[in-house]
């Protein structure tokens, strides 16, 4: 093997948290390979051992900052089978429901209009004075008051159905804490049309550009590959339970209403030297070709249809423009991301109209088994919880799969292509290195395994050559 | 709180799974306690856009944080709100969430940033350390008389003004 120089990106901006890319170069500049190394800050699954099962749905909200109603739900479901709560009370699993699309909504949302949006709305080689945040609120001030308000709404729905920011506690083992009363309803509902029409714009706004720089998405970041996803008994898009459904990148399916009580029988974790993270795979394909991709792109790819109107007519759009078949473009993660948030939109609406939210029934028990899993449609895709609990009530063994564990693989190949193609030679200019982020933010990565106190974030771009020297550095 | 009639938003934040991050959030837990007129007390695990509509609603902000190596046992500085280039997660910085509460929402609220000093953060745990808690009683303690005083400006003296 020749000499290689090694360019890295660290952290990247606009993803959670912290992120370092590597990417391999020979000695003629030419790439030879990515990396994307996620510093995740492990020791979770220990620190929950020895803890009361009863607890662990509010103590895995610490694991993310980012997304804790995904964890609070995800451990609430395993819990549920812990307790042997097999079948939910309407009230209760309606409210879990809302409490999930609230979270979806404002996650997406914020993803949307604050990260993402400079580089649709200025192109990815405008100036970086105006590229950023900064430049949407100067231009576009009425999209960025709507980002602000269509998040809180989603922190409002969060706010009634799961309880405290902090101490989150609407999801319990067998059930729900609490309904949704009249006030709350009527407060959520007072809006609910205007967020609606909201979603309607900036669902525009990402298809738009998709087909617009259709010819320059196709080869930015694009590859073939699987898709994984949980899917509703009936074919439906379903961002809070069913089994598991995998496609292949033609769309065949290679596993099809997996019970995900199961998942050990068909996905295993492998660990590599140079990263933190683990990497899923399909037992069955191996290591190499076992991989596969999760999130609104995987979901609105896997699934037969959608059970909202508005978003239904839009995921037929979406699925016309390759003829039925997956899409595979990474930057099509964006125009997904923003159906899923006009179906949530639909979704908080009926919900709020069923009057099943303001039920009494909220929490049902049934035998008690030593072992549960809960997986659930997170903002950035599949997230699996698996516990054993003893005698004592105490959890002896838990292993999580995050979603941006389960994009490992795609999110490294995705900058390789991308690097592949802009980046050569030594010079680090801004537009190539933000050629690689795009590539990376398209996946909404959580990177956010550090804590945020002051004093830490800085942001350094360094180029190493062969011999391990700093050839060249900056800040962003 | 006395009769000034100045509404004051106090944000803790920061994650409790986290040691000595959790400051923040417990700092919130114990200003909720003393019910004082006219301060809304908030907490999350990070500062997020959608702050901004409280912002604007009310004259002063004091945020709460958790400090990694400033002074013990807390620092007390004013916050001058700016735009960052580098806006780059789903959290936000005090600063630029006040540049933005500004533009967007033409806030003039005042803010300041209360940073109290902690130790241990690389690993969870739902605890302070002895250190950090000394320092959190004394933040409380400095936290009331300025609340009291309303008059944030002439507590900021001592340390100096310093952009985040």
């Amino acid at each position: 093997m020749g000499a290689t120089r090694k360019v890295i990106i660290e952290p990247v901006t606009r993803v959670e948290g912290h992120g370092k890319v590597s990417i391999l170069l020979d000695e003629n500049g030419q790439v030879t390979r990515a990396r994307l190394h996620i510093v995740e800050f492990r020791g979770f699954e220990r620190f929950i051992q020895g803890r009361p099962y009863w607890e662990v749905p509010v103590t895995v909200q610490r694991l993310c900052g980012i997304c804790p109603v995904s964890h609070h739900l995800a451990a609430a479901k395993a819990m549920d089978v812990i307790v042997g709560a097999d079948k939910l009370t309407p009230t209760a699993e309606k409210m879990r429901r809302l409490m999930h699309y609230g979270q979806t909504y404002q996650s997406h949302v914020l993803h949307f209009f604050h990260l993402v949006s400079p580089d649709l709305l200025f192109g990815f080689d405008a100036d970086p004075a105006i590229r950023n945040i900064i430049g949407v609120i100067k231009k576009y001030p009425e999209l960025a008051v709507q980002g602000v308000m269509m998040r809180k709404f989603g922190q409002e729905v969060i706010k009634v159905t799961a309880g405290k920011k902090i101490h989150g506690t609407g999801a319990i083992p067998g059930g729900i804490n609490k309904n949704l009363s009249i006030a709350e309803r009527d407060f959520l509902l007072k809006d609910i049309d205007q967020q609606i029409e909201w979603s309607r714009g900036a669902l525009k706004i990402a298809k738009d550009y998709t087909v617009e720089h259709l010819e320059e998405l196709s080869d930015f970041g694009a590859f073939d590959s699987s898709h994984l996803s949980l899917i509703r008994e009936d074919g439906a898009m379903d961002l809070y339970d069913g089994g598991i459904r995998m496609i292949d990148s033609e769309g065949n399916k290679v596993i099809d209403h997996f019970n995900y009580q199961n998942y050990t029988d068909i996905i295993s974790e492998e660990v590599k030297d140079w990263s933190y993270m683990k990497f899923p795979f399909i037992k069955e394909q191996g290591t190499e070709n076992g991989w596969y991709r999760v999130g609104p792109l995987s979901r609105i790819n896997t699934a037969d249809f959608i059970d909202t109107p508005e978003a239904e007519v839009a995921r037929q759009e979406f699925k016309a423009l390759t003829g039925g078949k997956p899409n595979n473009l990474t930057m099509a993660y964006h125009w997904a991301r923003m159906i899923e948030v006009l179906h949530a939109a639909e979704k908080m609406k009926e919900l709020l109209l069923d009057e099943d939210l303001q039920g009494e029934d909220l929490v049902v028990k049934g035998e008690r088994r030593s072992e549960g899993v809960g997986l659930i449609e997170a903002p950035r895709g599949t997230l699996f919880h698996h516990y054993k609990v003893n005698e004592d009530d105490q959890v002896t063994m838990c292993n999580l799969i995050v979603s941006t564990t389960s994009n490992n693989v795609p999110m490294n190949l995705a900058v390789e292509k991308v690097a592949k193609k802009y980046l050569s030679g030594t010079e680090i200019t801004e537009g190539l290195l933000n050629r690689v982020e795009v590539a990376i933010r398209a996946y909404d990565p959580c990177l956010s395994c550090a804590t945020h106190a002051l004093g830490k974030m800085p942001l350094t771009v360094s180029v190493v050559d062969h011999n391990g020297q700093v050839v060249d550095k900056k800040s962003t | 709180m006395t009769g000034t009639g100045k509404k004051v938003l106090v944000i803790g934040y920061g994650n409790p799974g986290r040691l000595d991050d959790g400051l923040g959030p417990m700092f919130a837990e114990e200003m909720e306690k003393l019910q004082m007129e006219g301060v809304t007390v908030d907490s999350n695990y990070q500062l997020a856009v959608e702050d901004v509509a409280a912002i604007a609603e009310h004259d002063y902000v004091v945020f709460v944080d958790a400090d990694v190596s400033g002074q013990e046992p807390f620092h007390f500085e004013h916050v001058i709100p700016k735009h960052h280039m580098s806006f780059s997660s789903h959290s936000i910085s005090a600063d630029a969430l006040m540049a933005m509460a500004a533009d967007l929402l033409s806030s003039k609220a005042e803010a300041y940033m209360l940073g109290i000093r902690g130790y241990e953060f690389n690993e969870f745990g739902e605890r302070i350390s002895p250190g950090a808690m000394r320092n959190l009683d004394a933040a409380l303690t400095f936290m009331k008389q300025a609340l009291e005083d309303c008059d944030f400006a002439k507590y900021v003296n001592r340390f100096g003004e310093k952009n985040r």
